[in-house]
């Protein structure tokens, strides 16, 4: 299940709007765990990117199709490798880095293809989820983390603060963060104070990797367009 | 058509047999060259004013082009007809449809059990052995004929879905997509062992006689018909044959004899003799050795993605059975990761079925709406609708 998993659309919509705003118009897009496509034909639509994607279940895989998207049915934490080193200008992965078994595998996996990759993921560090389990001593359930502990998808969730020790600690650098709150609009984010670890009830990261070696075998030149194919 | 093809056509729109002068020989792989090449082809819709909305349908090992309507030998519905027909995938009311028999076949194109125009007697074993890569070049020369610059799509499963690769490969500026299902960019060793054990059968068989049967009046029915057995199996799952069959028997009581006891035996056999009914046994050992020969890697330095170098603006779907056990999942997977690194544009959907390779042939729905879906949305792309 690595779809978009997220219930509450308004929040899911906040998250598209966040992502629509940071892509450059006219790049290469692989979304990770794309679900029906949704965002990727936002993507495709607003902000004309040549998008891609890879969602693990098949019926997702079969909806995209039908909207004429580009999808291969894969598991991010063993079919990224079957991409060429920065084939894509951005590596989307929505609220999934939580669900994979290697997530320090799968976020360099995505600076390996892409040169900057978009993140998004559930904060354990809100205060909700502190106080729910400083009180009741129980895995917190909350709108964002909605299954209990022997059910959910999210096996390994992390605060704001561990997710930026480990973006330093894979030398790379954020260079945008914004919190995302349950129906209200996007707020940049400072996310290495630990006032935002308490706040953000979600994440949503740009990072690139600024050692990254200057693109050696790139894709020779832009996808043209089937217009150009077939000169029309 | 303005142009000059230097082929003549004998039937009208609808199909029928192709002829190719002696200006346009077909020059193989293997270096031999055929000349006169006939290729027996059905068409279905019509061709559009921009001629924008042509599709080539690849058929498999010992199908047909009788891909849809009435099998007019048969008097059967076409092979696939769960997937052209109205309303459905492909539709004759939007797409001309094309499907030809492949060089080395036994329904009208030209093959081992024709003339051979220079001696004027059956080719038999003197019949140049051909690739997919030769299938491939001679359907490149139909379309020519039929004047058709692009294909709007080339589809095939199995040995249809190489082809598929090979014109990836080969023309790939001739393509706007192309869709592969349950096949494979090269012959496995099982895939080759198990062809392997259907050509001795075959030349097994006395009445084979050095394959020239056909001059001596003799056909080696018993060898094709095992041949036919053995693959059979190959086509379908485990599951599916003891879903079918399990140990049921025919009759109430076991024979103690070798008479077919249980039901799978008898299935067997009938599957063997009704081949036979159909196929050339020639045939079939020089179309299973093109399946074999097939490497796509191999042709391209080793490097699979190496062929699909200047298909990056072809729209690819590539499907795959989950019990596919012939060209399995992982085969699949193998051109998806190199249409990936070719930067290409590629959908891949494996779907859950118990039916083994024959289901792409069969009713799966999940098939139908994915291909549904990207036949439709490239249409769009195309300026079709």
């Amino acid at each position: 299940m690595s779809g978009l998993t997220g219930t509450g659309v308004g929040a899911d919509r906040e998250d598209f709007r966040e992502i629509l705003r940071l892509v450059r118009p006219g790049s290469r897009v692989l979304e990770i765990g794309c679900g029906e496509g949704v965002l990727l034909d936002l993507l495709a639509r607003e902000k004309a990117v040549d998008g891609r994607g890879m969602e693990i279940s098949p019926e997702g895989v079969s909806a995209c199709l039908a909207r004429g998207l580009a999808v291969v049915q894969g598991d991010a934490d063993r079919d990224l490798a079957d991409y060429p080193a920065r084939a894509f200008d951005y590596a989307i992965l929505s609220q999934t880095l939580q669900q994979v078994r290697d997530p320090r595998a799968v976020l360099s996996e995505l600076l390996r293809i892409a040169e900057r990759a978009i993140v998004s993921l559930p904060n354990f560090g809100h205060w909700r989820v502190r106080w729910s389990l400083l009180t009741r001593g129980r895995m917190p359930m909350t709108e964002e983390l909605p299954e209990p502990w022997w059910s959910t998808p999210n096996i390994h969730l992390c605060t704001l603060g561990d997710f930026t020790d480990l973006c330093a600690d894979l030398d790379l650098r954020i260079e945008a963060c914004a919190a995302l709150d349950h129906d209200k609009p996007a707020r940049p984010i400072d996310p290495s104070r630990a006032i935002e670890n308490w706040r953000a009830e979600q994440a949503l990261f740009l990072i690139s990797q600024p050692h990254a070696p200057r693109i050696s075998a790139p894709p020779a030149a832009p996808v043209a367009d089937t217009d150009d194919l077939f000169g029309r | 058509m303005s142009r000059d093809t230097g082929a003549e056509k004998r039937v009208g729109t609808e199909g029928g047999l192709i002829r190719f002068g002696p200006d346009k020989p077909l020059r193989l792989e293997s270096r031999a060259v055929l000349n006169g090449l006939e290729i027996a082809y059905r068409t279905y819709g019509a061709l559009n004013a921009d001629r924008s909305n042509a599709v080539l349908v690849c058929h498999a090992l010992t199908l047909d082009q009788h891909v849809a309507g009435e099998n007019p030998t048969t008097g059967k519905p076409g092979w696939w007809s769960k997937v052209i027909g109205p309303g459905l995938a492909l539709d004759p009311a939007k797409h001309f449809i094309i499907c030809s028999n492949v060089v080395g076949g036994c329904m009208g194109t030209t093959g081992p059990s024709s003339i051979d125009p220079e001696t004027g007697r059956v080719y038999g074993l003197t019949f140049p052995v051909i690739t997919i890569a030769d299938m491939v070049r001679a359907q490149a020369m139909l379309i020519d004929a039929l004047g058709i610059e692009t294909l709007f799509a080339v589809v095939g499963g199995s040995m249809g879905g190489m082809q598929v690769l090979q014109w990836a490969a080969d023309y790939p500026e001739r393509l706007f997509s192309a869709i592969c299902i349950a096949s494979a960019p090269r012959h496995s060793a099982q895939n080759i062992a198990f062809h392997e054990v259907g050509r001795q059968a075959v030349m097994a068989d006395p009445d084979w006689r050095g394959g020239a049967y056909a001059e001596q009046g003799a056909r080696p029915e018993k060898g094709l018909a095992v041949a036919r057995m053995a693959a059979h199996i190959t086509y379908l799952s485990e599951a599916a044959l003891q879903r079918k069959f399990g140990r049921e028997l025919q009759r109430d009581g076991l024979s103690w004899s070798f008479d077919a006891d249980f039901q799978v035996e008898s299935y067997l056999r009938y599957q063997g003799a009704s081949f036979v009914d159909r196929f050339d046994a020639n045939s079939y050992l020089y179309i299973t050795r093109a399946m074999d020969y097939f490497d796509l890697a191999q042709a391209h330095g080793g490097v699979l993605a190496n062929a699909f170098a200047k298909a990056r603006n072809v729209r690819f779907c590539v499907l795959s059975f989950t019990s596919d056990w012939l060209y399995p999942t992982t085969e699949s997977r193998a051109i998806v990761k190199a249409l990936n690194a070719a930067t290409a544009r590629v959908s891949f959907v494996e779907i859950e079925s118990d039916k083994g390779h024959d289901a792409f042939l069969l009713d799966e729905p999940v098939m139908h709406g994915a291909l549904q879906g990207f036949v439709d949305s490239a249409a769009q792309a195309r300026g079709l609708t």
